[in-house]
């Protein structure tokens, strides 16, 4: 019978489910780039009629938050790489908020591709950008190189903690992760407030009345390769941005750990049959995703923030935009690259890099919510968007979702 | 066998493992009350004493079988001895100030939204749909009962609207969970991130961030004749909000309707089988969308009382302030259960309301107290004290065959 396991072959065919990862596969392989180029386009295009509908012009608007997040420079040929100009020191802020946006969209995408949906990316962001401002004011006499190691390699470290608290339940009471993450979020939050707040153990030692942290010393600063270090500039933690996007892809499609955890992803009950360890694969997963998180909240620490305080523990949000880049980036390197890239400008591009003559940034920051809502209610209904395409090709493609896609 | 006596009590009275855990956690509550006004006991044994006789209930409970209550009570009498030690260690006159009559009604205040969040996530869940929206429905219900009291005139407007607006959120997120059979949990997340656009960019647009005005009818108190001048009784629940006691009259209605009437018995058959469920001729699609309506509703009264029940008539940009976690938690903390959701939003309340007298002792730690909520309901999904068990068909979209 069949006694040859599958633990050679491609993964195990998935069966007509209703599980989302599956229905996300089949919809990656069938609708390619058009979903998600569609979802987006949708998304910004409601916005749109919100900002009309309120009396704004939604092309005066759009064009703003364009200019903002310095994508205008884009199309300034020559390049002119001086940053003294707001184009080129917008597109480096919207770098910096990319090279998060990328992190803490892996941190969700990691565990997502594993059949795990990681709502922690707040929380272990937030844990590595504490532990990494504790290091960074610690070891003051270091020299740069090794302390801004100790650090970065300390935040990830503590972010792989975070979530791996979670896929430890997971995986030895069955814990469901979304619930224990969205409490992970809170307790960390909660914690962060305390550690920085008046009287808390990581407050600064100069000004006991501000809530703040203390300033992170120089020597663990990552240095910048482009723009004033003074001003904000762009650091070599961009870099670690990219190089995270070619690690995700190398370890998922390159190694037998992503093939196991891909394998269980498709279908855990065939993943145990063929020999794989699931209960270990949620923790591993779950720990690379907060490790991916952890990094994040280290190199933004280490690279521009350098201290931070109660009301931006409570004010911060870039680890839930993340749950939105990795679903629209389909879980994927490129993707989450890509759509990383699009969420940064739109965050710096109606926050500071907005030109408030333009567009008031109270109502610009909250149409990145919105945009950011659509995003991730349209990404959770593939469907709706393959059915409204289907619809419009006529049914020239063969019905794609079969078991699923009636009504 | 004609003895129908328990094996054990002999005769007289029968003493179920039940009762008596029950009865241990009590213990454990009064060994911290005996502590603190208006007993103040300030032997150091006396909430000792309390607490052993918890903790030997909760034991012996357990060895006849029952867990989950005997660990209950256990917990309650250890939990009881540290802080009504704690309590018998710190001076009366700090004492007064947190433990003040008023506690109570703060505790309620603060357990309010999360009573009617929590109910509502627990009527969603029952019936088969998995809601991490609430935080979202909540914001909706703030925001726009505040607008509608505002130009409507009247705080009755102001819930009408507040309950349109969950509603509305609701209808989006069963749409998508029925129809579209897409990820609950991806949607009720997008349901908070656009609940905190929309009302914060309509905040700015309509109010231009400024205060909402001042003057908006807002939900009254109700002062109960004869005992809003009473000592203690007075100024815990003389004069409390109309909405509180909305929220206390909801926990009753919500166990009856769902555990003894027919429409609650199909809510929760939706929820454990709905194939089943469908075989004997019900609507699961209706029963569905009627409970995440039901949710939304529910959801959107908590936030109403934020903006016009306890607020005095007021928003802030992401005013609920992760309160629609906390109603999540505590419906998962309660197990799904009326009385059990509605003893967690009360626990929550009363360690919100703590950490907001603690700072006489230390504000820092006043602070790590708010996270001892996510704390508790972490240790109970992860089954240390029985484990919090979701509906069966929690989360499954459900395809008619």
């Amino acid at each position: 019978m069949s006694d040859t396991a599958p633990t050679s072959s491609a993964p195990p065919e998935p069966e007509p489910s209703t599980e989302f990862a599956v229905k996300l596969g089949a919809a990656q392989r069938a609708g390619g780039l058009v979903v998600p180029i569609l979802t987006a386009v949708l998304a910004f295009l409601a916005g749109g009629i919100v900002v009309a509908a309120t009396g704004h012009n939604p092309w005066i608007a759009y064009q703003g938050i364009w200019d903002g997040a310095g994508f205008n420079w884009l199309f300034h040929i020559p390049w002119d790489t001086n940053t003294i100009h707001l184009d080129a020191f917008n597109l480096s802020q919207t770098l910096l908020t990319t090279t998060t946006l990328i992190l803490t969209g892996l941190a969700v995408a990691f565990p997502f591709r594993c059949g795990l949906f990681n709502i922690g990316g707040q929380g272990q962001y937030l844990v590595g950008l504490i532990v990494a401002n504790w290091i960074g004011i610690s070891f003051a006499s270091w020299p740069t190189a090794p302390h801004v190691l100790l650090g970065v390699v300390a935040a990830a470290f503590a972010g792989a903690v975070w979530a791996g608290i979670a896929g430890f339940l997971k995986a030895t009471t069955g814990a469901h992760e979304v619930i224990t993450t969205i409490m992970l979020n809170w307790i960390a939050i909660w914690g962060g407030q305390y550690l920085f707040g008046q009287g808390g153990p990581l407050q600064n030692t100069y000004n006991p009345s501000a809530p703040e942290s203390g300033t992170v010393a120089p020597s663990a600063h990552i240095p910048v390769f482009w723009g004033n270090p003074v001003l904000q500039g762009l650091d070599y933690g961009f870099f670690v941005g990219i190089a995270a996007l070619l690690a995700f892809w190398l370890i998922l499609n390159r190694t037998t750990l992503g093939y196991e955890l891909r394998a269980t992803g498709f279908n855990p009950d065939a993943a145990a049959y063929g020999g794989i360890n699931v209960r270990k694969k949620y923790f591993q997963a779950m720990a690379i995703g907060g490790l991916f998180a952890g990094l994040a909240g280290a190199i933004d620490m280490l690279g521009y923030l350098f201290q931070f305080g109660v009301l931006d523990v409570q004010a911060s949000q870039i680890g839930f935009l993340g749950i939105a880049v990795a679903l629209l980036g389909r879980n994927t390197a490129v993707g989450v690259g890509v759509s990383a890239f699009l969420f940064g400008g739109l965050l710096y591009g109606t926050t500071r890099g907005l030109n408030p003559n333009v567009f008031d940034p109270g109502l610009a920051g909250n149409l990145t919510s919105m945009i950011q809502g659509l995003i991730v209610l349209f990404v959770g209904a593939d469907i709706l968007i393959l059915y409204v395409w289907n619809a419009r090709r006529k049914a020239r493609l063969p019905r794609i979702l079969q078991p699923e896609a009636g009504k | 066998m004609t003895n129908h006596a328990q094996p054990w009590g002999g005769g007289q009275w029968s003493l179920r493992p039940r009762t008596v855990a029950v009865a241990g956690s009590v213990l454990g509550l009064i060994a911290f009350l005996s502590a603190i006004p208006p007993i103040d006991a300030r032997s150091p044994f006396v909430p000792l004493v309390f607490g052993i006789l918890a903790i030997a209930a909760g034991l012996w409970a357990v060895t006849r079988g029952v867990r989950r209550p005997g660990w209950g009570a256990v917990a309650s009498g250890v939990i009881g001895i540290g802080l009504g030690v704690l309590a018998t260690r710190s001076s009366t006159g700090n004492l007064h100030v947190v433990f003040a009559a008023d506690l109570v009604a703060q505790v309620l205040v603060f357990a309010t939204p999360l009573t009617f969040g929590a109910l509502g996530g627990m009527v969603s869940e029952r019936s088969g749909v998995v809601n991490v929206g609430l935080e979202g429905m909540m914001l909706m219900g703030a925001f726009w009962g505040v607008y509608a009291a505002d130009k409507g005139g009247s705080w009755v407007v102001g819930i009408l609207g507040a309950i349109f607006a969950g509603c509305l959120f609701g209808l989006i997120h069963a749409f998508w969970s029925i129809h579209l059979r897409g990820n609950q949990i991806v949607s009720g997340m997008a349901i908070n991130f656009l609940a905190l656009g929309v009302t914060g960019y309509f905040f700015n647009q309509l109010y231009g961030n400024q205060n909402i005005p001042a003057g908006v009818s807002t939900v009254p108190n109700v002062a109960i004749p004869g005992i809003d001048h009473m000592a203690y009784l007075g100024p815990a629940i003389g004069d409390l909000n109309l909405l509180i006691w909305v929220g206390i009259v909801f926990v009753p209605l919500s166990y009856v309707i769902l555990f003894k009437t027919p429409i609650g018995l199909r809510v929760r058959a939706c929820g454990e089988h709905p194939r089943a469920a469908d075989t004997v001729g019900i609507n699961v699609y209706a029963v569905r969308y009627a409970a995440v309506l039901v949710s939304g509703a529910l959801a959107a009264l908590g936030g109403a009382f934020l903006s016009i029940g306890f607020g005095g008539g007021s928003f802030t940009e992401n005013m609920t302030e992760g309160r629609g976690f906390i109603a999540l938690a505590a419906m998962i903390f309660g197990n799904w259960r009326p009385f059990g959701a509605w003893g967690a939003a009360l626990l929550f309340g009363f360690s919100t309301a703590l950490a907001y007298r603690l700072p006489v002792y230390s504000s820092s730690a006043a602070t790590l107290f708010q996270a001892l909520p996510y704390v508790l309901t972490l240790i109970a999904v992860a089954g240390v004290i029985g484990r919090s068990v979701p509906p069966a068909a929690d989360g499954q979209p459900y395809v008619k065959q």
